[in-house]
């Protein structure tokens, strides 16, 4: 961004020197000692951890939550992988509405695509729903991303076509219409109230569910881990590319992106299928992560629960899909803790206020909470202590 | 020849209630351009207010104190959740009516309890004879009402000064305000209006079978409804809604006929596939303006 003179002098005469093609990158893009936050070249300032308390940060954060399994219980652990594989699918509608601007309520069918393709790949061939028993961890995790990917980009040519409130309407009407085909193909999704087997996660030979050195949670939350840390960096690059940059200029104004040159359609799509795809792999996951059930949970809840997670976490941020996700996958934990603190909200199902009801109402109180107070999330509080604490001691 | 008039006259019937719900949409989407997913939870509302309601006061003015109750309380929504968002993007305001609608859904369902909870109305499911067909009262009264409303409705924006503010604001906000109008009371007018129809609508949609926790599905319907209509259109909103529900019911009544295979009964989904299709042919609905783009 902010290039220095004598920077651009000597890159401009070593340009001179040499031949064309070349660029002295290396060179342009030096550290100045004892200046951290200059940059002094645009590749610098866009790079995924621009500065060194990022760096140091992200680190320590894959540091402490990949060494956290050997503290934590394992009805702990379960919500919190489940948190991580919702994360995934978080980073995905995040794609789509925070940095596309194309809101859509269709997430769950995505998900819900992923789930019963990754079970239907790895399923047991002789069972009694489809199956065709590859079950090697990435080939199934890739295809319930790739099946939930074509079916992105079947929607995408009717979803392309529509704007604003028109989008969000007839994604919703897709959650309609694939929960009757997820209920309807019995053979595929076990049908309503039943639900399929989870998908056999087996790494190098090695069933990841059995109990061994180290128990089935802590295996499974590695591997979510895993997956999230990929797919964050995927979501990550694809938006600070030219690709994200074309996103972002849809979103903000998409007459004037057209006039500029970025191809409305091509781009929808594209925002479309890659939301989709992480979409996929969150299903493929939810299985394995939260247990087996019937297709009557893809409905209009689980995609509201994903676009309070993108609008708690903060719009447009991939970190904040994360913190949304896990916020969202602990609010059973927490309402559940809940009576301890507050006796006038009771356990049994029977009575009222109950925790059941204060989880599903704490949803909506949380979007509305933020949307008026915080709008940019989890993400924004984050930014306010940063910056505090950065001007510390001048507030301004 | 009489099924098809039997399904057909259901049809009329749910779609009246289809008619109530969607022009609340209109109404608010015309002051504010901005859908507001808290219908549903509004239409439970009041039919779960309007039974608590009726052992005291009787069925009539249960139906009117409940419909005044759920206006009041889109009155205070909207000026708790809604008006400080006023001017922030459409979509921001539309979520955040998707989380009105969840708590307000689940303090309302809180209300049902275990006992089969009914609005008592006096139809039930009791039939009359026109001709050789066998109505459902329910479905005429629905009819009737929907009738009553949309004319009260027609005469209030064409004769009142408050519908003629109304209109203006939907036609042009700062010349409006310019002249006068109090933008802000046409909002909380808007809501106000919508959460009765909501309330109103579910009474009807409720009547004769008890209410319970999925009750508010049914109003998910009219989305479709607002969509085939065209979002600014309250005629389009007339005519989509008694489409949407003649289309439904007759899918649902000929479904073992269309696709003996098909265990689940379609006529859920008709509303949706009706409404892919209407989009396909005409993005801004039967009956919408189309949206000019000022660069």
């Amino acid at each position: 961004m902010s290039t220095i003179s004598p920077q651009r002098k000597s890159g401009q005469r070593k340009s001179a020197q040499k031949p064309e093609g070349t660029a002295p990158e290396a060179r342009r893009s030096r550290r100045v000692w004892g200046r951290p936050d200059l940059y002094t070249s645009y590749r610098q300032d866009m790079a995924m951890l621009n500065t060194r308390p990022k760096q140091l940060g992200v680190l320590a954060i894959v540091v402490l939550a990949a060494l956290l399994p050997l503290t934590t219980s394992d009805d702990l652990l379960k919500i919190l992988g489940t948190g991580l594989v919702l994360a995934i699918g978080a980073i995905g509608l995040n794609l789509l509405v925070g940095y596309a601007g194309q809101v859509s309520l269709g997430h769950a069918f995505f998900v819900g695509v992923g789930a019963y393709a990754a079970s239907a790949i790895a399923g047991d061939p002789e069972g009694r729903y489809i199956g065709f028993g590859i079950d090697v961890v990435p080939v199934w995790i890739l295809g319930g991303g790739i099946a939930a990917a074509l079916a992105g980009a079947l929607v995408a040519p009717i979803a392309t076509r529509l704007r604003g409130l028109y989008l969000a309407i007839v994604t919703l009407g897709l959650v309609v219409i694939g929960g009757y085909i997820f209920t309807e193909w019995r053979d595929l999704s076990g049908g309503a109230q039943v639900g399929r087997e989870a998908p056999q996660p087996v790494i190098l030979g090695s069933d990841l569910t059995r109990d061994g050195a180290f128990t089935q949670e802590q295996k499974l939350y590695w591997l979510f881990l895993v997956v999230l840390i990929i797919s964050a960096v995927l979501a990550r690059n694809v938006a600070r590319s030219r690709i994200g940059r074309a996103l972002a200029a849809v979103r903000d104004r998409d007459v004037a992106a057209g006039v500029m040159g970025v191809e409305l359609g091509k781009y929808k799509l594209i925002a479309f299928v890659l939301s989709s795809f992480f979409a996929g792999v969150c299903g493929s996951l939810l299985f394995v992560a939260n247990g087996v059930f019937g297709p009557e949970r893809f409905t209009l809840l689980l995609s509201v629960q994903f676009i309070a997670m993108v609008l708690i976490g903060g719009v447009a941020t991939i970190s904040g899909s994360i913190m949304g996700a896990m916020l969202i996958a602990l609010l059973p934990r927490i309402s559940a803790e809940l009576p301890s603190f507050l006796p006038f909200i009771t356990s049994a199902a029977n009575e009222h206020p109950n925790i059941f009801e204060v989880e599903i109402a704490l949803y909506g109180a949380l979007i509305v909470m933020f949307l008026l107070f915080e709008p940019r999330g989890l993400f924004g509080i984050w930014v306010r202590i940063r910056t505090y604490w950065k001007s510390f001691p001048f507030s301004y | 020849m009489t099924g098809f008039l039997t399904a057909f006259s259901g049809g009329l019937g749910q779609g009246a209630i289809y008619v109530l719900l969607a022009l609340g949409f209109v109404i608010i989407y015309k002051s504010m351009k901005v859908v507001s997913f808290a219908q549903p939870a509004f239409m439970m509302a009041g039919a779960i207010l309007v039974s608590y309601l009726t052992p005291r006061f009787g069925f009539w003015l249960a139906v009117v104190l409940g419909t005044l109750g759920i206006a009041l309380v889109a009155l205070a929504v909207e000026r708790v959740a809604i008006r400080p968002m006023v001017g922030k993007a459409v979509f921001v305001i539309a979520i955040i009516t998707i989380g009105v609608d969840i708590v307000v859904r689940v303090v309302a369902g809180a209300f049902v309890g275990t006992d089969p909870l009914l609005v008592g109305d006096p139809w039930g499911l009791d039939t009359v004879l026109i001709g050789d067909v066998q109505v459902q009262q329910r479905h005429i009264a629905a009819l009737i009402a929907m009738v009553v409303v949309v004319v009260a409705l027609m005469l209030f924006f064409r004769l009142s000064s408050t519908g003629l503010a109304m209109r203006a604001a939907a036609l042009d906000q700062e010349a409006a305000m310019a002249q006068g109008v109090s933008v802000g009371a046409v909002f909380a007018l808007s809501w106000a209006l919508a959460g009765g129809l909501a309330a109103l609508a579910g009474v009807f949609a409720a009547a004769g079978n008890p209410i319970d926790q999925t009750f508010w599905v049914v109003a998910l319907a009219a989305l479709p409804v607002i969509i085939v209509g065209g979002l600014d259109s309250l005629g389009g909103a007339v005519v989509a809604g008694l489409l949407v529900g003649v289309v439904e019911a007759l899918v649902r009544a000929y479904h073992s006929d269309l696709f003996p295979n098909l265990s689940t009964n379609t006529g859920t989904l008709a509303p949706y596939v009706l409404m892919m299709v209407v989009l396909l042919v005409r993005p801004h609905g039967l009956f919408g303006t189309k949206e000019v783009e000022r660069v």
